[in-house]
């Protein structure tokens, strides 16, 4: 049952995962990577290899085609890379259990990276499961990966850089946009601003995300300001979306997709399922796991890089992928500690220089307050169909915590355990409660981390008693 | 410094602290539930919930039928059927050298004079469970067992045990228990709460707990893992276990199939948590599927274990301290307490309220734990 | 749900085309992409229906984390058709309702 040990395993083949294994293995130690996608390159760079051969390259933008030589460099790094592999569990020791095929093994290793990145907020309204409602990042992988495109002008609403990249990545691959319902609250720039002395040390990525706004504005389609209400409706799919403004305004138009997106946060499953600590990050309305400079979580010789550290954008994934690398190597004695903090120091530089306008961004587009509000009649928990009024009556007997209403209301309890509800869960029972978000605390996270089936794991006992 | 004066305080949210201070409540006692977490944190919220009379330890089997009695009228007892279905348990034996230890059972109980358990053939085994492996021979089956569902059990008790009035303190730990004046006096933090008698209902921390009182009782943990998978069409109705394997398996309410069996994980007692170890649990995996091939393509959608007290003998402790006046004790129930929480509530209330019960515990007695301690 | 595609290609899959089948019929696709991804090109563009409420889902979030595409493919069921990549000759059943097991 025992698939191979090494000195580091590292989850995930993004920036921060790509960046990592090619330090950890070109200092000498010897590296697993596994990851649930088909070919290297995360979310951002996802589809990147089979895209680099094509005319497509270019619409997706100068950033996207930087993974190119990123992806080339890990290919060849010398690291055991195990693609379509998912982690189901990791146990201290290091013992990790992967699926791939259809085939359960243990990997064993001496030192974890956790290079498993961010997910999108979740964003419940009414009528956000219904078909056609999707992720703007779900939107820009099915043009990554597929080619694929909205087949009608498209609706988006949220906030954030990404939307604004996707809608600039749509046009220019031919696509047409309905409408961007803008949730971005009214005085965000001017608070945001408070922060431009920082951000001026990356004002490339200022003056980039101006310009795709400009641009956007240019075509004409409407783009309406401050909306804090959507709601879809539809018989099986979407076929109608309204919202309203701030100012009370509203529209019911008719729509076949509309792609919603109010930030990402940090994917914290894996580091809870090994006892990490984690904290409440005020500015970005999130769990950040609790890391010391080198990115060691409060488990020894657990690492958390990339976003799933903390949001910190595509620039600050690699300098911290190569963080953990170099503590790592110095720690197993392949590299002095004085050369290891030598060229800590350079990756330190990039990484203040990278997060250097997220204060900015954090501020800018922080969630609007009603994305952690829904109407009662919000399905809350997708999988098992709770409510957000349910929610709330629960919420105000006794004082239940999420472990309590998971286990009267069945939220949380589902296929997705807990990642499309969690938030918005401690978000309701807060306000209930009169408690803070952060006192409210997280859903337990029980095991597996994905829906291994009960022959996968029987086929681990069987190995070992054919052994 | 605010003191909260009652009659008596249940150390323990757990189902039996929570069934004691109902009961208690019902004689006229004036009943605080003092919880360190919150009510049926631990195994209470761990429990697969079986209400199993089979196969039970000759000593328990008294009470575990009149515990069963009032499970099938559990609604007039807390208001709710607490999700309790009545399809049977059953204990299968999948080889011939596994059908004497089955039939000498069957045997045994039936010479004490108990009807609940009896053995039935390959035919009839088929026909209450058409999922099963068709290797199985036989089974030893109660037909009036069956399981309920632990949350809503949780939400029931709690609730009926707020309608008698029971004060239901959470977030409470007892640090400290001094006795004067004839009464106890606990401190939980900033809590002071004084009680002339005390129940100790605390489950894996009863022999901390007991501590804090002077008896120096013997017990030992489990912390046994459970799978529940995605939600399936309908399976099976009775509860299976087999011989030879640590397995039981049944299909909840929701359609989500539980499977448990003792199969342990790693506790610690001072963080209050307790671990899943996958390579172990791939026996109990291995066992669902050779006894029901169909569910190998199943989902698992979590797993996880509680933290339960056990005793060297695998008995409940029930009884009053020999030690400590005023001090009862109800724990140690060894991963199969579920089943006899109406009953051991309704004893603990008579044993504080009048000094004595009708039904049998003699060989639950915390003095058989406490010599051995003495002894070593 | 007859109405059209949500979703429709950019370019023509040319060589890497191949067929796989989504609940019996023949649909076309590209090889290597994901089956999620071709059944949002369908004019039912639903991947199941909820085991609770039989409400049909479709993909939501394309990166593993929200578990609306599960369907059963060559056999195996409950599958994130998200991270599935396509192959020649797939079948692809949809969810309806509550899971059967099969052998």
């Amino acid at each position: 049952m025992n698939g191979g040990h090494s000195d580091v395993l590292i989850v995930g083949a993004g920036p921060a995962g790509m960046a990592a294994a090619v330090s950890a293995a070109g200092l000498g130690l010897s590296v697993r990577v596994i990851d649930d996608q088909v070919a290297p390159g995360g979310q951002i760079w996802r589809g990147i290899e089979a895209v680099a051969a094509s005319p497509r390259l270019a619409r997706l933008g100068d950033a996207y085609g930087e993974g190119v030589s990123r992806a080339a460099a890990f290919r060849v790094c010398g690291a055991l890379y195990e693609p379509q592999s998912q982690l189901w569990q990791i146990e201290p020791g290091f013992r990790a259990f992967v699926t791939r095929d259809g085939e359960a093994r243990v990997f064993t290793a001496t030192a974890v990276i956790l290079a498993t990145g961010a997910q999108e907020r979740p964003v419940p309204f009414p009528g956000w499961t219904l078909p056609g409602v999707l992720t703007a990042g779900a939107a820009q992988i099915l043009l990554k990966t597929a080619d694929q495109v909205p087949e009608k002008p498209v609706w988006i609403a949220g906030c954030g850089p990404l939307p604004l990249l996707y809608m600039t990545q749509l046009l220019a691959a031919g696509g047409s946009i309905a409408g961007f319902l803008d949730t971005t609250p009214r005085g965000r720039m001017g608070a945001a601003l408070r922060h431009l002395p920082g951000g001026l040390r990356r004002l490339g990525d200022l003056v980039k995300g101006l310009s795709w706004s400009r641009a956007l504005q240019r075509q004409g389609f409407p783009i309406i300001r401050q909306v804090t209400e959507l709601r879809a409706e539809g018989e099986g799919r979407l076929q109608r979306l309204s919202y309203r403004t701030a100012n009370g305004r509203g529209d019911s138009v008719p729509a076949e997709v509309l792609l919603v997106h109010e930030g990402i946060v940090p994917n914290i499953h894996a580091p809870l399922a090994l006892g990490c600590d984690i904290r409440w990050h005020e500015g970005q309305h999130c769990y950040v796991p609790v890391l010391d400079e080198w990115g060691e979580a409060s488990q020894a010789n657990v690492f958390i890089v990339g976003d799933g550290a903390g949001i910190g954008g595509m620039e600050a994934c690699e300098p911290r992928g190569r963080l953990a690398a170099l503590r790592l190597a110095a720690r197993m004695q392949k590299l002095g500690e004085a050369a290891a903090d030598a060229a800590a120091r350079k990756e330190r530089a990039a990484l203040s220089r990278a997060l250097a306008l997220r204060p900015l961004l954090d501020t800018l587009y922080a969630p609007r307050p009603q994305v952690f509000a829904p109407a009662d009649e919000t399905l809350v928990c997708r999988c098992e169909e709770v409510t957000a009024g349910e929610l709330r009556s629960r919420a105000v007997q006794g004082q239940p915590g999420p472990n309590q209403i998971k286990a009267f209301t069945r939220a949380g309890m589902g296929p997705c355990q807990g990642r499309q509800c969690g938030y918005t869960v401690a978000h309701i029972l807060a306000a209930a409660q009169n408690r803070s978000v952060e006192d409210v605390g997280f859903y337990r996270i029980r095991p597996p981390l994905k829906p291994v089936t009960l022959g996968e794991l029987a086929s681990l006992d069987e190995q070992e008693t054919a052994a | 410094m605010n003191r909260e004066g009652f009659d008596v305080a249940v150390i323990g949210g757990g189902l039996h602290g929570l069934s004691a201070a109902l009961h208690l409540a019902r004689a006229g006692s004036r009943t605080v539930v003092i919880e360190r977490h919150w009510t049926g944190r631990h195994a209470s919220g761990a429990t697969a919930a079986g209400v199993r009379t089979l196969n039970r330890d000759i000593a328990e089997i008294p009470i575990s039928l009149e515990a069963m009695e009032m499970w099938h009228r559990m609604a007039s007892i807390v208001g709710d059927d607490c999700g309790f279905k009545a399809h049977g348990q059953m204990r299968v034996a999948e080889r011939e050298e596994h059908m004497p230890a089955l039939l000498q059972r069957e045997a045994r109980v039936r010479a004490l004079g108990y009807t609940h358990e009896e053995m039935i053939d390959a035919a009839e085994l088929r026909r209450l469970v058409p999922a099963l492996s068709p290797h199985c021979l036989g089974a030893l089956i109660s037909r009036q067992d069956g399981a309920a569902d632990p949350h809503r059990t949780i939400a029931a008790f709690r609730r009926a045990c707020e309608r008698e009035g029971v004060t239901i303190a959470e977030g409470c730990g007892v640090t400290s228990a001094e006795r004067r004046d004839g009464d106890w006096h606990l401190s939980c933090g900033s809590r002071r709460f004084t009680a002339s008698a005390v129940v100790n209902a605390a489950g894996a921390w009863a022999a901390r707990v007991a501590a804090l009182f002077g008896d120096e009782i013997e017990l030992g943990l489990r912390a046994s893992m459970m799978i529940a998978t995605e939600r399936v069409a309908p399976l099976l109705k009775p509860v299976v276990s087999v011989v030879g394997r640590a397995l039981s398996f049944k299909q909840s309410d929701q359609g989500t199939l539980v499977i448990g069996g003792g199969l342990q994980g790693s506790a610690q007692l001072d963080r209050a948590r307790s671990s899943v170890h996958f390579s172990v649990l791939a026996k109990g995996a291995k066992a669902a599927s050779d006894l029901f091939p169909v569910v190998r393509g199943a989902r698992i959608a979590r797993c996880w274990t509680g933290i339960e007290a056990q005793t060297r003998d695998h008995l409940p402790v029930i009884g009053v301290s020999p030690n400590a006046a005023g001090l009862f004790h109800t724990f140690g129930y060894s991963g199969h307490g579920f089943q006899l929480v109406p009953v051991v509530g309704a004893i603990v209330a008579d044993l504080v309220t009048e000094g004595r019960t009708s039904r049998a515990i003699g060989a639950f007695a915390p003095e058989r734990l406490m010599q051995g301690r003495a002894a070593a | 749900m007859k109405d059209a595609s949500m979703f429709h290609k950019l370019h023509d899959p040319g060589l890497s085309a191949v067929t796989v089948y989504i609940d019996g019929q023949a649909v076309a696709a590209e090889a290597g992409e994901s089956v999620a991804a071709v059944l949002l090109r369908q004019p039912a563009g639903w991947s199941r229906t909820t085991p609770i409420s039989e409400s049909p889902r479709a993909p939501y979030c394309m990166m593993g984390v929200c578990f609306e595409c599960l369907v059963e493919i060559d056999g195996k069921g409950s599958v994130q058709g998200c991270l599935t990549p396509v192959r020649e000759g797939m079948s692809i059943i949809r969810h309806m309702g509550v899971r059967r097991l099969s052998a």
